[in-house]
């Protein structure tokens, strides 16, 4: 997958690259649930819709994570797959395919509190775009 | 980035002077030793960082257990004035009231003798723990309100625990002007069943024994004596204070944004207290800081039950009362004094830790002279120390202090430095006895990843701002 974790004392942040917005939109949810779970483990059995908007693209980032996040330590829904339906600067709506929570199959390896702001960034660079997340954990 | 420049001020304090857009200097309680270590860190840029916000009196302030954090750092205190001051999501934390609380016994460590291990299985069996981990209540949406407005007491009503519990703990366990109605859905189905449990993380209960008394007088006060049996518990708020400061921290990013306050860093989006989004986070706030003090009241509650019946005791014998419990992640409204006259201030302390002098009113009578019990956990296996507030402490760090030991190497850094190495065989080695659910968090927890806690508690005994009282080393330990 293409993402890298970097750590920082207290937390865990991911960098994630793509050559559109919607791939490190993608990238990064599926990084996120690389941390949460053992994700080979997780079927896409069931859908689950998500729609956030945001300020510009970093608080769309943000607003986007929190929203997949929460599928898991709201929903207990794990997310093998994402698809980006539609995408804009402040706006985007995806499907998460997963399954909800077994505790016979699915190992969680890290419990993630929350997505913050904390030096969040999404941004178009000569290489394509790059988002990074600090998650506390 | 450039650097931040420092300047000591004596032996236990640095000065990051008043620069660009700081309205106030920062200073770093912190010792020679610590100080080297913090270069790595990003906690002093934090430090100054906080001093841009508005209304912030005097100084931003950093406890010796420091690190890095998300927008504020962790050992941060931070105080506003009411008019033009803000209160910050992040100034307070993800886990709101994560906190302390300290079991004291009439055992001693013979009389539990063999049966240690014994005692941790139960433990680990009746206290639920780790990621996700439901509790023994399944609350109706009627009590889940209540819990959020009664704390505490919600539990004592209850039968979970008695009125003297209420004596002994910060506020008495329950924060005023919580307001159920200013949390969302979300956040009250991430209550419903984690009332009770102790979730995963730095989160441990402890049995330890008293090994030291600094403070023989402080010590009689709290009831504290050499060989004693004690149970610290670190635990907060659970799912629901983390979604509390997840959907205000989104609504005041977007509030600064409208209202124009320019931040160095989006976590550290605030609103200004005396605004209708201010009143609105400190009620929702209130509301999480509750839940995690019945909480700890529920969890005190399952230890003493097993104690009982894992030892074979009732309750006369087994004497478990709570000596005190502490929140360090919280913002308080406080009269506190600021160039020797009284002032209304928001205190945020984020990893922080009230420390209260001897004759302040807060204090249940039998405290009073003592000054306020400050409860310092350690990592994993190394025990605690109990402290108490001080004069010092009121007028200079608005009645703060540490509240851990503080993290210096990252989780990642932690697991690779344990690989290979048998983390509860080394700390049975010590005497130690861990459980823990989750496999990876033995090795993140590793003793090695903290500052060194005596340390850091000899750095606020030598500021002055608390007192050594006794320390307490660990027997067993319960993680998530």
């Amino acid at each position: 997958m293409g993402y890298r974790v970097f750590d920082h004392t207290a937390d865990l942040g991911i960098e994630v690259s793509g050559g559109t917005a919607a791939e490190v939109y993608t990238g990064a949810a599926l990084a996120l649930f690389d941390l949460v779970a053992d994700a080979a483990a997780i079927r896409p059995a069931e859908e689950r819709q998500v729609a956030v908007e945001g300020e510009d693209e970093t608080d769309l980032l943000v607003n986007f994570l929190r929203e997949v996040l929460y599928a898991w330590n709201g929903k207990g829904f794990l997310v093998k797959e994402c698809d980006v339906r539609e995408v804009s600067p402040r706006q985007l709506a995806a499907v998460l395919r997963g399954e909800p929570y077994d505790p016979a199959r699915h190992r969680i390896k890290t419990e993630i509190k929350a997505v913050t702001y904390h030096e969040a960034s999404l941004r178009q660079t000569a290489e394509g775009w790059q988002g990074r997340i600090v998650f506390d954990v | 980035m450039s650097e931040i420049k420092m300047r000591k001020i004596d032996d236990w304090r640095w000065e990051i002077p008043r620069e660009g857009g700081m309205r106030v200097p920062g200073i770093i309680y912190t010792g020679e030793r610590l100080m080297k270590g913090m270069g790595a860190d990003e906690g002093p840029r934090q430090v100054a960082n906080v001093a841009h916000l508005p209304g912030i009196v005097t100084a931003s302030l950093a406890m010796p257990d420091m690190h890095w954090g998300y927008g504020f750092p962790i050992g941060g205190v931070a105080a506003f004035e009411m008019e033009e001051g803000i209160v910050s999501p992040g100034g307070v934390g993800y886990d709101i009231n994560c906190g302390c609380r300290l079991l004291t016994t009439r055992l001693r460590r013979e009389d539990i003798g063999d049966r240690l291990g014994a005692l941790v299985t139960a433990l680990y069996r009746h206290i639920p723990s780790g990621v996700g981990s439901r509790g023994p209540l399944k609350l109706s949406a009627k009590e889940l309100r209540e819990v959020l407005t009664e704390g505490s007491a919600w539990a004592v009503r209850h039968g979970y625990g008695s009125q003297a519990d209420l004596e002994t703990t910060e506020d008495g366990g329950a924060m005023a002007g919580a307001d159920p109605e200013k949390v969302s859905d979300r956040a009250l189905e991430r209550g419903r069943d984690q009332l009770g449990t102790l979730g995963s993380g730095n989160h441990f209960l402890e049995i330890e024994v008293v090994v030291e008394i600094y403070d023989e007088t402080a010590a009689a006060a709290f009831s504290l004596e050499a060989g004693q049996i004690c149970v610290m518990i670190h635990s907060g708020s659970r799912g629901l204070g983390y979604q509390i400061c997840d959907d205000y921290l989104a609504r005041m990013v977007k509030h600064v944004r409208e209202i124009g306050i320019e931040l160095p860093d989006r976590q550290l989006a605030c609103a200004r207290l005396a605004s209708e989004r201010g009143r609105d986070y400190l009620a929702a706030m209130a509301c999480a800081a509750n839940y995690a003090w019945a909480n700890r009241q529920l969890l005190m509650h399952r230890t003493r039950e097993t104690f009982e019946k894992a030892l074979g005791m009732g309750p006369r014998e087994l004497g478990m009362r709570l000596l005190y419990d502490v929140c360090h992640n919280i913002a308080k409204i406080e009269d506190l004094p600021v160039s020797g006259k009284e002032v209304r201030l928001c205190v945020h302390r984020k990893g922080a830790t009230r420390a209260f002098p001897p004759g302040h009113k807060a204090l249940p009578p039998a405290y009073r002279n003592a000054g306020q019990p400050v409860l310092i956990p350690g990592d994993m296996g190394t025990g605690s120390y109990v402290l108490a507030g001080t004069e010092r402490a009121y007028t200079e760090t608005f009645g703060s202090t540490c509240h851990g030991a503080g993290r210096v190497m990252s989780r990642t850094q932690a697991k690779k430095a344990s690989r290979g190495r048998s983390i509860p065989r080394e700390l049975a080695e010590r005497g130690v006895i861990v459980m823990a659910s989750g496999r990876g968090t033995l090795q993140e927890e590793i003793p090695e990843a903290y500052k060194d806690l005596d340390e850091v508690v000899e750095v606020v005994h030598q500021a002055g701002i608390s007192r050594k009282v006794a320390r307490l080393s660990s027997l067993g330990c319960i993680k998530g």
